[in-house]
């Protein structure tokens, strides 16, 4: 398609705190269907991460988890959301209530 | 479907007591049963509004077009064509014009002549999302679910947990959903899915969740596909058009920041031999302005949309990258004279200004996790401040 492929928008490496428990895994397939950027396939009844760089910490995938198996730190990557964050000491939070900002 | 466009528009601003063409409102007005539908029932497509529906104090809303009878009462039945209305309104949204009232009222509403087994759509209570989703079921039979999100879209809402489990399951039993269609389907958007557990959502309520695709465009095939959907359906994207419809609201949000970077840019700009004068502080902080809203404008408009164009993968390279050619732009043109030590204050505040701006869009990109963001906010932050602090040294500097 004209789409553009998501090899044009990598962010930083080695950041992600996406972890996957391969033994705790049934291999429902919950994970691979959420992810908005494809990076879980499913072999031999097992789900397998293909690539954790291109993870933007949503959480869809450990949200979906019958079994608990994934584990992810997800929220907001607004930079004023990380700002207020730092400076309330509290949970970062979009203030941008109503809009596709974030 | 029938519905004149002027009609709705001229009635939106009004409570639209019925959306009839006015020779059947008059042929009906003298004995319509007050709790009745004013025509039958196979001819739902858009004829008119309940008389009940017209009360003091409530608006009927522009898109419905008329009522369905079901088990539990009438549903709203809703437009599939968005009007001049909707699409003003979704202009004045992308520039972050009254956007704490665009709300739908959450509840069940009907998409064409649905049946008890036509499929329910869960969606956010945000207009363009509601918006989005009818248009793009224009030949479809279904039942739309609007969930109470405070009027925020869904992935930001689920994000954020209100587009969620419970409000899903309150919502079913609320609209008593069970008793409205046969089968035990949810199709609910793959985005939604950082704020919902499918299976939790299947034990409280007996609904099977079916995650749709991402965007809504792709429902009719999805829904004639039995379900499924390909793994292009499933992948979101940024293109460069989804990048800049987002560059106004960013530019909103900066609004009030850059009122107070004005005013501070004003005031250090009439320190100079004699302390402070208004003079200096009017004709230099004019001169200094410019910098600013290049900045702005670089960071937020000119970086996004040629994000994956540029080098680096930190948002605040590519903006103090974009910022640094803006500069160069200014100082070859319009800041020809400014000599060497104005023309490194110049670059050093369209770079760190554009830096910054151009951070903040890792919010609005689709790719970007916090682990990352907050890491080249560590990194990048420290220079950002520093070279906004030697441009105002020297900027002062210059009028001695």
């Amino acid at each position: 398609m004209t789409n553009i492929k998501p090899s044009g928008f990598k962010y930083l490496k080695d950041v992600s705190s996406l972890k996957l428990n391969v033994d705790a895994c049934i291999g429902c397939g919950m994970c691979e269907i959420v992810c908005p950027h494809r990076i879980f396939t499913i072999e031999e009844k097992t789900a397998r991460i293909t690539d954790v760089d291109a993870c933007m910490e949503c959480g869809a995938c450990a949200k979906n988890c019958p079994v608990d198996a994934i584990q992810v730190d997800a929220g907001v990557g607004c930079a004023s959301a990380i700002i207020k964050g730092w400076l309330t000491g509290s949970e970062p939070s979009c203030d941008c209530s109503g809009s596709s900002c974030c | 479907m029938t519905t004149p466009e002027s009609t709705e528009i001229e009635n939106s601003k009004n409570a639209a007591p019925c959306c009839c063409p006015p020779a059947e409102t008059v042929e009906q007005s003298d004995k319509t049963p007050a709790d009745a539908p004013c025509c039958p029932p196979q001819e739902t497509a858009s004829c008119c509004a309940p008389q009940d529906s017209d009360k003091p104090g409530y608006t009927l809303s522009p898109f419905v077009t008329g009522w369905i009878d079901t088990p539990t009462g009438q549903t709203p039945q809703i437009a599939t064509r968005l009007t001049r209305t909707d699409l003003y309104g979704r202009w004045a949204m992308r520039w972050g014009i009254g956007r704490d009232r665009y709300r739908i009222t959450p509840g069940l509403y009907a998409i064409g002549t649905p049946d008890d087994k036509a499929p329910v759509l869960v969606s956010a209570n945000y207009k363009l999302s509601f918006d989005c989703l009818r248009s793009s079921l224009q030949h479809t039979d279904a039942w739309i679910l609007v969930i109470d999100t405070k009027g925020v879209n869904v992935w930001c809402a689920a994000g954020k947990g209100t587009f969620g489990t419970t409000e899903i399951v309150k919502r079913c039993q609320l609209t008593r959903l069970d008793n409205i269609v046969s089968h035990r389907t949810l199709i609910v958007p793959q985005l939604g899915a950082p704020g919902v557990a499918a299976h939790t959502v299947k034990k409280e309520t007996g609904f099977h969740v079916v995650y749709g695709p991402v965007r809504a465009k792709d429902l009719p095939l999805f829904l004639a596909n039995d379900m499924q959907a390909t793994d292009e359906m499933r992948r979101v994207t940024f293109t460069p058009i989804e990048r800049f419809i987002l560059t106004p609201v960013e530019l909103s949000m900066m609004g009030k920041t850059l009122l107070y970077a004005m005013i501070l840019l004003f005031v250090l700009s009439g320190i100079g031999p004699d302390i402070f004068t208004f003079k200096a502080a009017w004709t230099r902080g004019l001169n200094a302005a410019l910098p600013l809203i290049a900045g702005l404008i670089s960071g937020s408009v000119l970086t996004p949309v040629l994000l994956p164009w540029l080098p680096g993968r930190m948002f605040a390279i590519k903006g103090a990258l974009t910022g640094g050619a803006t500069a160069l732009l200014l100082a070859a043109t319009l800041y020809s004279d400014a000599g060497l030590s104005l023309t490194l204050a110049l670059t050093l505040t369209v770079g760190a200004i554009s830096s910054y701006t151009a951070m903040n869009f890792t919010g609005s990109s689709t790719f970007t996790s916090p682990s990352g963001v907050e890491k080249e906010m560590r990194l990048t932050i420290p220079w950002q401040a520093g070279s906004l602090l030697l441009a105002i040294g020297l900027w002062i500097s210059s009028a001695f």
